[in-house]
């Protein structure tokens, strides 16, 4: 009788058992090395826990990619430990804990898959071997389509829809996959303004449900909206913490050095009097992060503000 | 002629028993050979198919040198020519297809020569060109074993496969391993190319597993049906083209692969959604000029 923990009413007036164990990433001194022998990330150290929205900022080639890579297990640390709500990355995998929405351009749009095929991918894990569909799965991707509003588009080859169209299909994998580790990568990339905000919403109500999302981005205008979370990367962590404290000026000059197109609008430029604030427009060419204010005391404008002149 | 004699005439090929039996062997190779299709095509690996069928040569004559079931020799060197690719790709920065061709034309290379150099062993022509007329009853058991093994993995595994072939990412994710996957695609490959060997000969295989796939993809949109429509075409065209080879005396691999091109020509044209009629139908609609 002991070996039944799981007894209901052994948990009579305790909380209820958590299906999923508590969202979180805890990657502790890794340093991943490629067979070639580069050497992609060295000593990162950083964790993050449920309910949060993550942004991961660095450069091209700054490791990003290698960083979600390790979190999803297709390379190993040389050195150091990756673990996903206190378990190994294979087992967290093999828990289907971990979701993934690529970026677009590792998708091949040609493969011969309906919206519906794509959102039961996320199902695999869930299934037998045969990968033999149940109610179960049906109703999770009925569900999914219909939290992203793409279920009218079931019947459809995914080339056939628009970038905003297919990032919410391959979010819709996600949820149908039921994973509380949720990684994207360049979820805005091609995406309309409108999807835009429909996307950060869905993130938004899945932070509330617990979720750990994890996006890598280069949409520095977005983040403040969207991330309470920010970590600046570039071989390793330059900078990591809650938003408004690390997403800095100093701290992604740091994290770019020269990469980041900067304007600085002050003085006579802004002001007929002698204003001594300054607007301040950082931009690696995507929606562009605009600070406002006296020097050194500049705050954040928030995307909205922006959108309005375009 | 009356239509009793017709009749006769054309059920004439089935009164003999290498007949029948070319009929069927290659039903079955095209089928399988279809189904493997449809991977290798939307993954652009079309021509690690002509370079498996051309890399099985040396093994063959090998395999007929020494007394050994062709299948274990060719099989063999299928997989060395597959694991030589992945290997010198690896090891060196030149691009795929550069590696890819230089290992199979070396491999065909030293198939030719085995054959010359012990010329009564084998008929370099049965390797190079197929000859399922003349295939022999240990021939078509092999064929068989590889055939059923290959439909049950891959009736078994195919939507592994095929996320594996999608998006390698999400099968990881789900807790597939794509490296092995990918490894028994090849395994699979090679063996039906074996297969295939008989039905078509080395130098058309690529057809067998490119062509119903490629006429398959353009008369749908969905995985499942684009397999079964593949394996239909393969093991039809296989079929009518061993048939018919009766009657114009011509080489059958070359009446099999004109058969599925003609197929995927008409696929071509008048695919219901991507072919080319479809295609000016759907741009004189959006462009609004009545026709």
């Amino acid at each position: 009788m002991t070996a039944s923990p799981s007894a209901g009413w052994l948990a009579f007036g305790r909380p209820a058992p958590v299906a999923h164990p508590a969202a979180t990433i805890d990657v502790a001194g890794i340093t991943v090395t490629y067979a070639n022998g580069v050497m992609a990330i060295k000593d990162a150290s950083f964790a993050l826990g449920s309910s949060t929205i993550c942004a991961l900022v660095g450069v091209n080639g700054s490791g990003k990619s290698t960083l979600f890579k390790t979190l999803m297990g297709f390379l190993t640390p040389a050195t150091g430990s990756v673990t996903i709500s206190g378990l190994a990355v294979a087992d967290a995998l093999k828990r289907g804990i971990v979701a993934y929405v690529p970026q677009s351009e590792d998708v091949d749009w040609n493969f011969p898959v309906l919206v519906e095929d794509v959102v039961m991918m996320g199902r695999y894990g869930h299934m037998n071997a045969l990968r033999l569909a149940s109610a179960a799965d049906g109703l999770a991707v009925d569900q999914a389509l219909e939290r992203v509003g793409m279920a009218g588009f079931r019947k459809r080859q995914i080339g056939e829809l628009s970038g905003g169209q297919k990032k919410r299909v391959f979010l819709a994998r996600a949820l149908a996959q039921g994973g509380s580790v949720i990684l994207l990568d360049e979820p805005f990339t091609g995406v309309d303004v409108k999807t835009e905000a429909a996307i950060i919403e869905l993130l938004h109500s899945l932070r509330r449900e617990g979720c750990l999302i994890f996006v890598s981005t280069h949409n520095l205008g977005s983040i403040p909206a969207f991330c309470d979370h920010v970590i600046l990367f570039n071989r390793t962590v330059i900078a990591a913490g809650p938003t408004q404290a690390t997403f800095t000026e100093a701290n992604l000059a740091r994290a770019f050095g020269g990469v980041l197109r900067h304007v600085r609008l002050g003085g006579a430029d802004l002001h007929d009097d002698a204003d001594g604030r300054s607007i301040t427009v950082l931009t690696d060419d995507e929606r562009p992060l605009v600070l406002y204010g006296e020097q050194d005391r500049e705050t954040m404008v928030p995307p909205g503000k922006t959108e309005q002149g375009a | 002629m009356s239509p009793d004699g017709w009749l006769t005439l054309l059920l004439e090929p089935f009164s003999y028993g290498y007949m029948s039996k070319a009929i069927w062997v290659s039903a079955l190779v095209g089928a399988v050979c279809g189904f493997l299709s449809c991977y290798l095509i939307l993954k652009g690996w079309a021509l690690m198919g002509d370079a498996l069928a051309h890399s099985v040569v040396p093994g063959v004559a090998l395999a007929y040198m020494l007394a050994l079931p062709y299948a274990l020799g060719a099989f063999t060197s299928g997989i060395l020519a597959a694991l030589a690719i992945s290997l010198v790709r690896r090891i060196t920065l030149l691009r795929e297809d550069a590696v890819i061709g230089l290992v199979f034309t070396s491999m065909f290379a030293a198939g030719l020569l085995i054959v010359s150099i012990n010329p009564t062993s084998v008929n370099v022509q049965s390797i190079v060109l197929g000859n399922v007329l003349a295939i022999s009853d240990e021939d078509v058991v092999q064929v068989i074993i590889i055939a059923a093994v290959s439909l049950l993995i891959l009736g078994l595994r195919w939507k592994d496969l095929m996320l594996t072939f999608f998006d390698e990412s999400q099968a990881r994710i789900v807790g597939l391993n794509p490296q092995r996957l990918r490894i028994l695609f090849f395994v699979l490959l090679s063996a039906c190319t074996v297969a295939a060997l008989q039905t078509v000969g080395a130098v058309l295989v690529i057809a067998m597993v490119v062509t119903p796939g490629a006429t398959a993809y353009l008369l749908t949109d969905r995985f499942s049906r684009m397999i079964w429509l593949a394996m239909v075409i393969g093991a039809a065209t296989s079929a009518v083209g061993a048939y018919l080879s009766f009657f114009v005396d011509g080489a059958t691999g070359g009446l099999i692969v004109v058969l599925q091109t003609l197929v995927f020509l008409g696929a071509f044209v008048f695919a219901p959604k991507h072919g080319r009629l479809a295609a000016r139908r759907a741009s004189r609609v959006t462009s609004g000029a009545p026709a």
